[in-house]
């Protein structure tokens, strides 16, 4: 039986959570460049307070600017709705924050951002919250490693750098089974390739710095809650299922029902951590995410040809990308992500780590940065880079080699980027 | 709070507090399909400004045990039998969509136990397309879409409400998804087979308010503002740019016209 159409991908990209501001008619969302908001009367500010009535009060809880893009980030993952936040770091700190305590544990695939590693490894260990580092590829590893105090699941739907791709649904089933929520970064893949909350993850997060934003000039991050995590089922979690004298007396699944997880990251994690996004950063990353769909077509398309490319070079040794059929996990890539596998991926260049920096220097179209996801090409060598903190075993479970090369492909000319690569190839066997 | 009645767990919103028979009290009856959390916002405005206020779980509805009800007239017995086992004065009642109609035949039923009538997102007779009821029946997530979509405005899709951060339209389909099954076409069908609004009406003594959005496409307000002359003392508070959803697509207005409905 077939019903009423939702908005479409494209439509939803430009509109969601904006209609012409009602006191201008300004088409563009208006930057409301303000920490605060007058109450209308000593009851509306009462209601504020209290959580009895809708409104802002002040910018690091909500601000009409961020609005707008959290709105947008929600309808497009298919979430009840999104906190954006300074940084897709502080994204995920808050979304993690929200559900742990001293003495909680998680479980987390192994193939991770190096930032993410570290605050996993090393800084959460700090605050009596332990993790356990499995392999992505073996779900059933997940299931190992959950405990009693395990509080949530942790992976990236596209690990960076080796590109490993989790088989969402699998793990998804594992963490439900056991009472916890599966939280994925989606950050490499974007809404536009795959929505994880539709293969059954719980809590999306991102940092919209990447593709979303596109442009490479803010950085933010954003939450986005599914919706449909059984929080009262699962037992593990009284800070959404009692009620909360030190939080405006709420009891967040009782007083909001699907909706529990994000306001709490809200009423909370703003409030309390206060890593919020500026309306001026929510501005920019509004300004990339209405091309969105047409940026990643673009780069999935420069992505497959760059890695094809690549492939055929007798300058290299191995190509690392899902969408390639000698990937490891290119059936489950097809399947996850029919429109494309992303536009971040590696590949190890022959003569090991003095070639690797022939070839960085000799590139000219590439930019070398610490970045994904810009529109315009990225390289980076992680092993002195991003992964730099890991030692050499930590380096070795995250596949990182010294001659591994991680490029960001963007949205020039494809030719372009094909004779820079040659003339950098050229320059690394030298 | 959760007590026992009729033999079963029913759940009734209070927000935290508890109630005061030296209060006056307001009821909140969500709709088809729903639950008690359509109405927080209200519950907690209500309850920290010198109320009681209640938002129970219809039976077979969110924390409530049992099956569903399957008339109106039936579910207003319900909710009279329930304001008795909370010992409960005088109730002003508001009512969303199928719960208006519960509202309102509870209303006729209760007499002077009712001090006031709230009807959001009111239509009588409240027909259901054959579509949507052979959808709800086969437990079809068709059934979940049409309610959606059709339960806000075209607007709503794309956002920009007053609760920051929320996708309202998902948040609806995430409730509706977690109806048990057969709980919403126990709903639809009650309120497409409910025939006694007009006699109900003739009844109600108590000031009614009608709130309506203007774009509602489930209960049109045309038909609305007709059958409100059939109150002998009505009112109607309409609000601008919205649809069937007004208690999260406008809360801000939807709160104004409760508080001017409801209030004592």
């Amino acid at each position: 039986m077939s019903g009423p159409r939702y908005l479409g991908f494209d439509t939803l990209s430009l509109h969601a959570g904006q209609r012409p501001d009602p006191a201008t008619g300004s088409r563009a969302t208006p930057i409301y460049q303000t920490t605060s908001f007058v109450f209308d009367d000593a009851a509306r500010a009462s209601g504020l307070f209290s959580v009895g009535r809708a409104g802002y009060v002040y910018s690091r809880i909500a601000n009409p600017t961020v609005s707008v893009l959290e709105e947008r980030v929600a309808a497009l993952e298919g979430g009840v709705g999104a906190v954006a936040t300074a940084s897709g770091m502080a994204a995920i700190h808050v979304a993690i924050s929200t559900l742990v305590g001293a003495g909680s544990h998680i479980v987390s695939s192994r193939a991770l951002y190096g930032g993410t590693h570290n605050l996993l490894a090393y800084t959460l260990p700090r605050f009596g919250v332990e993790t356990t580092f499995v392999d992505p590829r073996d779900p059933q590893a997940f299931a190992r490693a959950i405990r009693p105090e395990t509080k949530l699941v942790y992976a990236e739907t596209v690990g960076n750098p080796r590109g490993e791709v989790l088989d969402i649904e699998a793990v998804a089933n594992i963490a439900h089974a056991a009472g916890v929520p599966l939280v994925i970064d989606a950050t490499l893949t974007t809404p536009w390739l795959m929505k994880p909350i539709d293969h059954g993850a719980d809590i999306v997060v991102h940092s919209l710095t990447k593709f979303i934003g596109g442009h490479g000039i803010a950085i933010g991050g954003a939450v986005v809650d599914g919706g449909q995590f059984d929080w009262e089922g699962s037992g593990r979690f009284p800070q959404l299922t009692d009620r909360d004298m030190g939080l405006n007396e709420l009891d967040f699944a009782e007083d909001f029902g699907p909706s529990a997880y994000i306001m709490r990251v809200r009423l909370e994690g703003l409030r309390d951590f206060g890593a919020s996004l500026s309306p001026t950063n929510a501005f920019h990353l509004l300004q990339g995410l209405e091309t969105l769909p047409l940026r990643m077509r673009r780069h999935c398309d420069n992505a497959q040809q760059v890695a094809e490319f690549l492939g055929a070079q007798p300058a290299v040794e191995q190509v690392t990308y899902a969408g390639l059929p000698n990937h490891p996990d290119y059936a489950l890539a097809q399947r996850l992500m029919p429109k494309g596998c992303g536009a971040v991926f590696s590949f190890v260049l022959k003569g090991g780590r003095a070639a690797g920096r022939k070839f960085i220097d000799a590139l000219q179209v590439f930019s070398h940065l610490a970045n994904v996801g810009d529109a315009k090409s990225l390289v980076i060598h992680p092993a002195s880079t991003t992964h730099a903190r890991l030692d050499a075993d930590a380096l070795a479970r995250a596949g990182v080699s010294e001659g591994l090369v991680r490029l960001s492909i963007g949205l020039e000319d494809p030719q372009d980027l094909l004779d820079d690569l040659v003339r950098a190839l050229n320059v690394s066997q030298k | 709070m959760e007590i026992v009645y009729q033999g079963k767990t029913t759940y009734v919103q209070t927000a935290g507090y508890g109630l005061d028979p030296a209060k006056p009290t307001v009821c909140f009856v969500h709709g088809a399909g729903m639950d008690h959390a359509v109405w927080t916002l209200f519950v907690r405005h209500f309850s920290r400004n010198g109320y009681n206020a209640i938002a129970p779980d219809l039976r077979g509805h969110g924390r409530s045990a049992g099956e569903p009800l399957t008339t109106i007239e039936a579910c207003a017995q319900w909710l009279l039998g329930l304001f008795d086992a909370l010992k409960l004065g005088p109730v002003a009642v508001a009512g969303h969509s199928m719960g208006s109609l519960v509202a309102l035949q509870a209303a006729a039923d209760g007499g002077e136990r009712i001090r006031a009538l709230g009807l959001l997102g009111f239509g009588y007779p409240m027909a259901v397309g054959a579509p949507l009821l052979d959808a709800a029946r086969a437990n079809d997530h068709v059934a979940v879409d049409m309610m959606t979509i059709w339960g806000h405005d075209f607007g709503a899709q794309i956002g920009g409400h007053q609760i920051p951060g929320l996708s309202i339209i998902n948040v609806t389909k995430r409730r509706l998804e977690a109806a048990r099954p057969g709980v919403i076409y126990a709903d639809l069908n009650a309120c497409h087979t409910y025939a006694g609004g007009a006699e109900a009406a003739a009844k109600i003594q108590c000031p009614v308010t009608l709130i309506l959005g203007d774009r509602d496409r489930m209960t049109p307000v045309r038909g609305a503002r007709e059958f409100a002359k059939s109150f002998s003392r009505a009112s109607i508070e309409m609000i601008p740019a919205c649809g069937h959803g007004m208690m999260e697509e406008k809360p801000e207005q939807t709160h104004k016209a409760l508080v001017k409905a409801l209030g004592v």
